[in-house]
């Protein structure tokens, strides 16, 4: 199948011609599967919320091209306002967009702009509020009256409402508890389970990105860094760190296991180590 | 873009007008303002526009920065020019068409008001590209400060500038964040009859002020806890010291001022 | 040893709006933290943590029982700027506590309201930007620095006014992986070199596991209170109260649900795989 997004050669330039130019992304490439879970790493500055912004339009390539199911987003106006809609974004700390009188307004608010009828509007609205778990009643209220971790769910859901094709997330945990933060990855993962929808989601823990995604792709200093499962890249644990970024703690302990002697491959989740280690044990004791 | 915007930028530096008191900068400043509305003649204004040019150069202020500074203002100045050419009467008529009569004098009227702009403008960049904000919110202070005899809460007001100054960068990257975070949601800020336009701000500008709002409350808490009572009994780590250059910073103005004003006296 | 902050039968509801009832956040809490140590406070949202941090320093007041800091009751209004001189804090949102746009300037913010001659102010500035390793961003803008220098110029802003105690409301909640280290390395240089007593709220085990004493907060009450090692070997109650133990520790707590012979104390990676190799060999 073809993919469904394909970045070739992307390259953005900041304040292009003055004192203050930028590279924030050199000749990035990477193609994107339907139904993928994919995580993006890099420190701050890497260039990863300027690709984020390529993606549904909000940037435009200095050079390179980004090509939507076989059509490059800026062939057209019209192009780029349905790539808007086709990849949804959700930018860090998104509670802070939030403007409307009720919950219910704000989450309609992408689906109007798309032009749909009123019945399709109240369709997805109410969709996408039960994706992230939000009740009826909490649909008449202000979103300002929300804790929030209810807040940052409402914002998720007005961009869910238009239903995109691929959902970008910037740290959708950032700042929250433990279990809001347990119950965001569970509304995201349902909603790509429903509508096989490919998720990119940007992340500074390693132990979510190891946990959830299917691949990954770490940036640094505006280049495409790596692009692998997370098997390979966290196999690469010491570049990760010579680039200034976390490893899962698991992966860590796995790395000193192995240089104390044991023979063993690099983990990056609990379930993972706690089999590879149950086995180990049995191996001795049956030895 | 947004970003782009720079209001009472500073540039650093060690020159010798940065290295004034901001006091006398402030009151170099009315002074010449004083001067070049007493100016009259082409020599008053040759007089002022030496002065002018000197102070840049002693500043090191690239002249670029300054013209770039200019570009908001063409439109006033444009309009000036214009409104002083039309509406000036004069003797000698030098083109009459219709109901429009230009005169040399309202060409020669229009040229000084431009001038006078464009030298307050400068002089007025010249401060604030030598003075950090902060300083001229101090000196501003201190030079207020008899007004606290008349109950003027001049404190507070330099406070609530100093602050203002603090978080202009801060807003306006939040407004562009904002704005993106819209757009991502199909907002359309280009397109559509002025009011559709107006109406598209309302998504932008609520979440502004909410978090206007929320960071006000939050950096009230954070400056009660750092022991922000007021003005009362508050010192100052920087205090504000007049050196020797600044009194010979004050006689350049006065000679300057007066030098002026006698030009004036005689009809120059 | 003194106390620092002593926390007796704390009462304390949040005022109901427009005839509604208010939320009781503490019935009847009690809690010590003794000079020069470091105690970090955790607790999933909503179970008291920044409303008992507020009240480290009167900008909440008991509505039942007394708070006292450095021995004095932070209720009394006349001691107001003595107790906030003494017990600094640092909030969430670095952006929300910088008050001027020069660097120095903001640091010297505290003892100026202090009223600290100026040349000692300029001492004390310059003292604790490099004490936070930011001496030599001391005429920069804060507006363009990372987030995790920022937080350090709040913290320099709270050390000039040379304070016993410091506390930190979740400084590294808004910080990515680089800031928090920095943070964190700061708060601990700060507590160990200057002996300042430092309570630290936080989502983050492995910050709490750094400092010498952990509270967990639960509903308003204590629910487990000891050393590090000591609270996050009970991974069962962190679990049921919504919290998860650190990494090392729920590895090895599955292993011993899986039968292996495991001790929940380990919190460094060097001690967990010592004990994994141990038990693995044995």
């Amino acid at each position: 199948m073809a993919p469904i997004l394909e970045i070739k050669n992307l390259t953005h330039t900041y304040s292009a011609g003055t004192p203050f130019e930028h590279k924030a992304l050199d000749s990035v490439s990477f193609s994107v599967e339907r139904g993928e879970f994919i995580g993006i790493i890099g420190h701050t500055g890497s260039g990863k919320s300027t690709l984020m912004q390529h993606m549904n339009g909000l940037l435009k390539p200095t050079s390179g091209n980004v090509i939507l199911d076989g059509v490059d987003i800026w062939q057209d106006k019209k192009t780029t306002r349905q790539a808007r809609f086709r990849v949804g974004l959700v930018f860090q700390y998104p509670e802070y967009q939030l403007f409307e009188e009720t919950v219910y307004k704000d989450i309609a608010f992408g689906p109007k702009n798309m032009g749909l009828k009123p019945d399709e509007v109240d369709r997805r609205v109410r969709e996408a509020a039960s994706f992230v778990n939000l009740t009826e009643a909490q649909l008449k209220v202000s979103p300002f009256d929300l804790s929030g971790g209810q807040k940052r769910r409402v914002a998720i859901a007005g961009v869910i409402a238009m239903e995109p094709e691929i959902l970008i997330l910037d740290e959708p945990t950032a700042g929250l508890d433990p279990v809001s933060r347990e119950e965001i990855l569970e509304n995201i993962q349902s909603y790509r389970r429903a509508k096989n929808a490919t998720i990119m989601m940007v992340s500074h823990s390693m132990n979510d990105v190891a946990r959830l995604t299917e691949r990954l792709l770490v940036m640094n200093g505006s280049r495409l860094a790596m692009d692998g499962t997370p098997d390979e890249v966290f196999t690469r644990a010491q570049e990760l760190l010579d680039m200034g970024l976390d490893i899962p703690e698991v992966t860590r302990v796995f790395l000193r296991l192995r240089e104390l002697g044991l023979p063993v491959d690099p983990v990056y989740s609990i379930d993972q180590a706690v089999a590879v280690l149950k086995k180990l044990k049995e191996g001795t004791a049956h030895a | 873009m947004l970003k782009d915007i720079t209001l009472g930028q500073f540039f650093p530096g060690n020159s010798f007008i940065h290295r004034l008191d901001p006091r006398t900068k402030l009151v170099m400043l009315v002074v010449y303002i004083v001067a070049l509305f007493v100016a009259t003649s082409w020599i008053s204004y040759a007089v002022m526009l030496i002065f002018l040019v000197g102070c840049i150069l002693i500043s090191k202020i690239p002249g670029k920065s300054i013209v770039r500074g200019m570009k908001p203002m063409v439109i006033i100045l444009i309009f000036t020019a214009v409104l002083n050419i039309f509406m000036t009467a004069g003797e000698t008529v030098w083109l009459h068409f219709w109901i429009i009569t230009i005169t040399k004098e309202g060409v020669i009227r229009a040229f000084f008001m431009v001038i006078r702009i464009l030298m307050l403008v400068t002089g007025t960049f010249l401060l604030t590209y030598t003075t950090s904000p902060i300083a001229l919110t101090d000196g501003l202070e201190s030079l207020l400060s008899p007004l606290k005899k008349i109950k003027l809460p001049v404190h507070e007001l330099s406070m609530m500038m100093c602050i203002a100054l603090r978080f202009i960068p801060t807003l306006i990257e939040e407004t562009d964040k904002i704005m993106s975070a819209q757009k991502a949601r199909g907002a359309d800020f280009e397109t559509g009859s002025l009011i559709d336009r107006v109406k598209a701000l309302v998504p932008i500008l609520i979440p502004l002020f909410v978090s206007a709002f929320r960071r006000a409350d939050e950096l009230a808490t954070a400056m009660e806890c750092r022991c922000y009572h007021g003005g009362e009994g508050r010192t100052k780590m920087k205090l504000l010291r007049y050196t020797r250059w600044d009194f010979e910073a004050y006689a350049a103005g006065v000679i300057l001022l007066c030098g002026i004003i006698i030009l004036a006296h005689f009809g120059l | 040893m003194a106390t620092a902050i002593s926390v007796e039968h704390l009462n304390y509801a949040y005022p109901g709006v427009d005839n509604t009832p208010g939320v009781a956040v503490f019935a009847d809490l009690n809690l010590t933290v003794e000079e020069g140590s470091f105690v970090a406070i955790l607790g999933s949202n909503g179970c008291g943590k920044s409303t008992l941090a507020k009240h480290f320093n009167s900008i909440l007041l008991p509505s039942g029982g007394k708070v006292y800091v450095c021995g004095m009751d932070t209720a009394n209004d006349d001691l107001l700027i003595k107790i906030r001189r003494n017990v600094g804090m640092v909030f969430q949102n670095p952006d929300n506590q910088i008050v001027a746009n020069v660097v120095e300037e903001d640091v010297a913010f505290g003892p100026e309201n202090l009223g600290i001659a100026s040349p000692e102010i300029r001492k004390r500035v310059d003292n604790a930007l490099k004490q936070v390793g930011m001496y030599e961003f001391r005429a920069h803008a804060p507006h363009l620095l990372s987030g995790g220098q920022k937080q350090r110029i709040a913290i320099a802003g709270i050390i000039a006014m040379e304070p016993k105690c410091i506390v930190l409301d979740e400084p590294t909640a808004m910080l990515d992986p680089k800031g928090r280290r920095e943070v964190m390395d700061t708060v601990l240089k700060l507590n160990r070199e200057k002996g300042i007593t430092v309570v630290l709220i936080t989502h983050h085990m492995d910050e709490a596991a750094q400092a010498q004493r952990v509270v967990v907060l639960h509903k308003g009450d204590v629910a487990a209170d000891g050393t590090p090692k000591e609270v996050f070997s009970q991974v069962e109650l962190l679990h049921r109260i919504g919290l998860a133990a650190p990494e090392t520790v729920e590895l090895c707590y599955e292993l011993r649900q899986n039968g292996l012979h495991l001790p929940l104390d380990r919190l460094d990676i060097e001690e967990c795989a010592q004990a994994l190799y141990a038990e693995v060999k044995a």
